[in-house]
């Protein structure tokens, strides 16, 4: 049986018994004396938990795709959890980890970018601009010890050439020709990187082609991962988020398998 | 009558008797300095770091038989110990492993085992087989319950056809088509599940292999230097060892040191510095014996 996180019953200590001592600080009964009792939470593990993000840019912009699956542990619990935001024309945002911190965090960048609009002044959020607030609020809450259990890709174009930018959960930010969070680090980075490197301006089919190959790779080896995700692509004519897809699989090895010795 | 007299180790009675009565050596790892070890730890001794192969290691089946592959560095946790180690080990003429891990560790059994299959041969005189090999290393890898720290690659063509086997350290094997292992068999499985098909060519292959273990160089911190290639057929083993220097030393573009010459001399003069004898003496100083 878990321990209730807040007192069901209420026992105030003594009020003047002896009297305060002079000179104490005297804490008054029903003050939150001990601060992380019941009164402030912190984020100590993530619950429902995304898998990895990539991103490549190409010659004319950025192209992402995240998958939709919300994990609960080892449980693939929520099958359509779109991970990946437009934010306006040329900037899009993609997020992995805690999928809590995420909705909350989308939901205030939503209402920002609404005031924004309200403000009427020609200005909108530049993708730069999203990374650098990203950067500066994460930080800032793993300062506080209760960090956003998340990482976020920014990408779009800015100033006619494509930006594509990452934050951590502790802060670490960058910016590079090609990303991917979690698990992608290891399985999709290595395709990604040999592919711009032999060809740096790819076109948006070449670019989209590779991520779809990444997408299946990642489904193969990637034990919290699901073969439905989405693509969004930003150029300077706007930004889209394609979707969802759903990736075939090839087993044709599985006949050349049998066995394990 | 022979009467042996127990005496510890030797008796004198017959020499043939005296492996007998030997004290044989207890066989497995021995134990008893773990709490030694784990109190001077606490007392601020460091443990000798092991030399790992920090690895990448990949083979796959393909139409004619076997293709090996295998990065060259050796790494002494963050330094690299050898630049261009061996990572292909023989173990019989027609079956070559791959070893990740700890480097004595995966030298030594392959060794241990080559030599039990070299026994085996001549006993039943027919050319090994690959299966013979798998059953052979995971059986005492099994018996040391991960403790040889050996992550392995075994390929090889015998009488039954080509066969590749990949060993974990606790003594699990899998039998399969490609096969990746050590700190960049991530990076070197993404390119083998983004390319690898049924019957490739030779030299389809070969650039399969070469391309995996190009991406657990550039991408993985544990593994760098060169590609050592394997190729193995019903009748010859290609052992291409370096297949490609992937990364070759800069060549030094100046240097920083003036040549001699470049400040010019005007005027050189040679003086005496005089010197005045004060007092000479002479001492006997007795030899040290």
């Amino acid at each position: 049986m878990a321990t209730p996180a807040f007192p069901t019953s209420f026992v105030p200590g003594p009020l003047w018994g002896n009297g305060p001592t002079p000179g104490q600080v005297y804490n008054f009964p029903g003050a939150a004396t001990a601060p992380d009792q019941w009164g402030t939470q912190r984020t100590l593990n993530p619950s429902v938990t995304t898998t990895s993000v990539l991103a490549v840019k190409y010659k004319d912009g950025v192209v992402m795709a995240a998958d939709m699956l919300g994990s609960y542990g080892s449980l693939a619990r929520y099958r359509n959890c779109p991970r990946l935001q437009k934010i306006n024309d040329k900037t899009i945002l993609g997020c992995s980890g805690d999928y809590a911190d995420f909705q909350f965090l989308s939901n205030i960048i939503n209402q920002r970018v609404v005031e924004e609009e309200c403000l009427n002044d020609g200005f909108s959020y530049t993708p730069p601009g999203l990374h650098s607030w990203l950067t500066r609020v994460m930080y800032n809450r793993r300062s506080q010890f209760n960090p956003l259990w998340n990482t976020y890709l920014v990408g779009g174009i800015h100033q006619e050439k494509p930006f594509l930018g990452y934050v951590d959960k502790i802060g670490i930010a960058y910016e590079a020709d090609t990303i991917a969070t979690g698990f992608g680090a290891y399985l999709a980075l290595p395709i990604l990187r040999d592919a711009v490197e032999k060809n740096k301006k790819m076109e948006e089919k070449q670019a989209v082609e590779l991520i779809d190959r990444c997408m299946k790779l990642l489904f193969y080896r990637d034990a919290r991962s699901l073969n439905k995700y989405q693509v969004a692509v930003v150029t300077k004519k706007g930004s889209e988020i394609r979707g969802p897809i759903v990736s075939e699989a090839n087993w044709e090895i599985a006949h050349m398998v049998k066995g394990y010795e | 009558m022979k009467t042996i007299v127990r005496i510890p180790c030797v008796t004198t009675t017959s020499i043939s008797n005296m492996a007998a009565c030997a004290e044989l050596p207890a066989g497995g790892f021995v134990f008893e300095n773990c709490q030694r070890n784990k109190f001077l730890e606490s007392q601020g001794y460091k443990v000798p770091k092991a030399y790992k192969t920090g690895t990448t290691i990949c083979g796959l089946v393909y139409k004619d038989g076997i293709v090996l592959g295998a990065d060259t560095r050796a790494t002494e946790d963050t330094i690299v110990a050898d630049k261009n180690c061996a990572k292909i080990h023989y173990i019989s003429s027609n079956i070559y492993c791959c070893g990740a891990g700890t480097a004595a560790d995966t030298e030594m059994t392959t060794q241990l085992i080559s030599s039990e299959l070299e026994l085996h041969r001549l006993n039943t005189g027919r050319q090994p087989r690959v299966c013979t090999a798998n059953r052979l290393l995971k059986q005492m890898l099994f018996r040391y319950h991960g403790y040889i720290g050996a992550a392995l690659v075994l390929g090889g063509v015998d009488s039954t056809g080509p066969h590749l086997y990949s060993i974990w350290p606790h003594g699990s094997t899998d039998k399969l088509p490609f096969v990746t292992m050590g700190s960049g068999s991530l990076a070197a499985m993404a390119t083998f599940e983004d390319r690898y098909k049924a019957d490739l060519s030779r030299d389809e292959a070969m650039k399969l292999v070469r391309d995996a273990i190009c991406a657990g160089i550039f991408n993985d911190l544990g593994s760098g230097s060169n590609v050592d290639l394997c190729v193995i057929t019903k009748d010859k083993v290609d052992y291409i060892r370096p297949y490609e220097e992937a990364n070759k030393k800069g060549v030094r573009q100046g240097k920083y040191r003036y040549d001699r010459g470049t400040t010019v001399v005007i005027s050189s003069e040679v003086k005496k510095v005089e010197l005045e004898v004060i007092d000479t003496e002479v001492r006997a100083v007795p030899m040290e014996t």
